[in-house]
């Protein structure tokens, strides 16, 4: 049943994944620690895509929550996860640590 | 106490707001119930199993594994609704003719009540263990274990109330009318959660989601009640991506066509067998 769902929206998929081909060789490193974000202002070249290793320094959980890049995931406490970003338009994306919203905060500023 | 609220209520609610749209589209078929609070059980434990296996989760897959799991998870729960639309798309239909109520032929059994438990149990489980992680890390930090039980309790209290508001809400609408209406939502929700599984594949780089195709964000955010409401409900984004909608679009197109082609297969096939069943 999947197939009949998935095949259009695979084909459509395909029609876009140039974007993804080169990947930045080296992670962004990012660490959540007292439940802020560190940095908390990550500047990116525009057009290219790239990856975030989030290192959670606390040892509670914490979701990696981003509307504007279209991403949440969970980062365990003292764990760490990778969070990958596609080719971004120049702009402001913010992200918060969503079990923590009021403190942990920061953007992504693609130039 | 707040913040626990206000997480736990989010993540409640859509959880309630499925259950209540499957309680009403299986309103008085027998056994539902049971198969509805075996689905709630299961979730529940399900969310604790995930819950304590998050760190394997994501580990795995490369460090992508939550990503793959929950568009895994999601697309199993657009399966098993599109699955029950098509069923009732074919039964409904077959009856028409005969003067019966779609209701009294869901009554009368053989209706696929497993796959909208599963429905159920998967909601629960998703939006569950994200519970479990943010409840367990404040409950562990310091002065945490109340707010987390108070809050846990009067966010969980709110999503159902929600929830039940929605249910008793479908009730009002006529009986004729209301399997028409569930119908349509159960696909709106399949729809919906295979535009969400899109985001998550497109985490994992399996597919790339395209160009944001507009921003109704001013107009009504998905961060808002409103929006979460509808998100869940209709599968509202306010930034949609070419691939979101694609998938959406098709799985309602899917629905559609599946349902009728059966229903005409039936039709044909199985006048005496369908008045004789």
């Amino acid at each position: 049943m999947f197939r009949p769902i998935l095949g259009p929206a695979f084909a459509a998929a395909l029609a876009f994944s140039g974007a993804t081909a080169a990947l930045a060789a080296e992670p962004i490193e990012l660490t959540i620690k007292d439940h802020r974000f560190q940095p908390d202002r990550i500047e990116v070249p525009a057009g290219k895509p790239f990856e975030l290793l989030v290192r959670n320094a606390d040892a509670t959980p914490e979701e990696f929550d981003s509307h504007d890049l279209h991403r949440e995931k969970v980062i365990m406490g003292n764990g760490q996860a990778k969070i990958r970003i596609g080719a971004l338009k120049p702009g402001e994306y913010a992200f918060v640590g969503e079990f923590h919203e009021d403190t942990a905060k920061g953007v992504i500023v693609a130039k | 106490m707040i913040a626990a609220l206000i997480i736990v209520f989010r993540e409640v609610l859509e959880a309630a707001l499925i259950v209540g749209i499957v309680l009403a589209a299986t309103r008085g078929t027998v056994g539902a119930g049971r198969w509805i609070a075996a689905g709630i059980a299961g979730g529940i434990a399900g969310s604790a199993v995930v819950a304590a296996f998050a760190g394997t989760i994501s580990g795995t897959l490369d460090g992508y594994g939550q990503e793959i799991f929950n568009a895994a998870v999601l697309l199993l729960a657009v399966a098993m609704l599109a699955w029950h639309a098509v069923w009732m798309a074919a039964h409904g239909r077959q009856l028409a003719g005969e003067m019966r109520s779609v209701g009294e032929a869901v009554r009368r059994g053989g209706r696929p009540l497993y796959a909208l438990a599963l429905v159920v149990g998967l909601a629960v489980m998703r939006e569950g263990s994200e519970t479990v992680l943010f409840l367990y890390g404040l409950a562990a930090s310091d002065g945490g274990f109340a707010a987390a039980l108070s809050g846990g309790a009067l966010g969980l209290a709110g999503g159902v109330v929600v929830g039940a508001g929605l249910y008793l809400g479908l009730l009002r609408i006529p009986p004729r009318h209301l399997f028409g209406v569930t119908n349509w939502m159960v696909a709106l929700l399949a729809a919906g959660m295979a535009a969400q599984a899109m985001s998550f594949l497109a985490a994992a780089d399996l597919v790339v989601l395209g160009p944001e195709l507009w921003d109704s964000s001013a107009l009504l955010s998905q961060d808002g009640l409103a929006g979460r409401v509808l998100h869940t409900l209709v599968g509202y984004i306010d930034r949609p991506t070419a691939v979101q909608l694609a998938a959406y679009l098709a799985t309602l197109l899917f629905i559609q066509l599946a349902g009728r082609a059966v229903a005409g297969r039936q039709r044909r096939a199985l006048p005496q067998a369908a008045a004789a069943e």
